[in-house]
């Protein structure tokens, strides 16, 4: 029963943090790009302050798979590197803590190029 | 058709205010929402598997992205975009696809300036204003502690 409870949680939180943008989308002018810069600096922003980690222990992927969640494993690597080995930890920790998804991305889309063809321009 | 610029504006902005937003944001919650639920089963089937957390959480993220790589390379991807709008853009299935597309697009240019920098085009300034927020939250987490 809590197994489905997570699932539910996930989708309804997940979901909820889409219709968000999906506003945002809709009723000002913020493109597409903005909002996802907007994203990762909120989760940064609101794991900083404590409300976004109580968020993932509720929802789980249903908030870290957001971009939202990208900008929470960036500042939950920075703490943990702070704590590990201080200040510099500040410039390690993000990166480190992100560094598979933004990998993958990277080689995925490469072999992408490399292994499809490519689209004609408009 | 012919028009004018400022019928053309009229014309757009008519255009533009017929998409209904709840139904935009039915569609972005439905999406949306299942692929979190799609992330959190692959979460529960690493866990399953024995993988440690640290590892699952890295290669949930990680299948995320090869699927949305995939659909894109596939021109699958755009079509579920049209539909889904904000419900595929906010999860990394987004930041996914805003990489793997310009590198699609842009392999006429060429692997170095094409495809090598193109692929930044949306996933620079998200790296960059993400890890400088990161830094910046650091250095005041630093500073609150150890002053």
């Amino acid at each position: 029963m809590d197994k489905i409870l997570d699932y539910i949680w996930a989708f309804a939180i997940g979901g909820g943090l889409c219709v968000i943008a999906q506003i945002l989308i809709d009723k000002t002018k913020l493109t597409p790009a903005r909002i996802l810069v907007l994203y990762v600096v909120a989760g940064v922003i609101l794991t900083g302050i404590g409300l976004y980690g109580p968020l993932v222990d509720f929802a789980g992927c249903g908030a870290t798979v957001p971009l939202t969640g990208f900008g929470y494993s960036l500042a939950e690597g920075v703490k943990k590197a702070i704590d590990e080995r201080g200040l510099i930890g500040a410039l390690t920790g993000g990166l480190t803590a992100t560094s598979a998804g933004v990998t993958a991305a990277m080689v995925f889309a490469w072999l992408a190029a490399v292994l499809f063809k490519g689209k004609p321009k408009g | 058709m012919n028009m004018d610029d400022k019928t053309y504006k009229k014309y757009v902005e008519k255009r533009a205010t017929k998409s209904n937003l709840s139904a935009d944001c039915a569609r972005a919650f439905l999406i949306g929402g299942f692929i979190c639920t799609l992330g959190q089963g692959l979460f529960d089937i690493y866990t399953m598997l024995g993988m440690s957390e640290d590892n699952v959480k890295a290669l949930v993220p990680v299948s995320l992205v090869f699927l949305a790589a995939l659909l894109t390379s596939l021109n699958v991807f755009d079509n579920i975009a049209k539909f889904a709008g904000a419900g595929t853009l906010v999860p990394i299935t987004g930041f996914a696809n805003a990489v793997v597309s310009p590198a699609l697009d842009t392999k006429a240019e060429g692997f170095i300036l094409g495809v090598g920098a193109k692929i930044f085009t949306v996933a620079g300034p998200v790296i960059l204003y993400g890890t400088l927020a990161s830094t910046i939250y650091g250095i005041i987490l630093y500073v609150v502690r150890y002053f």
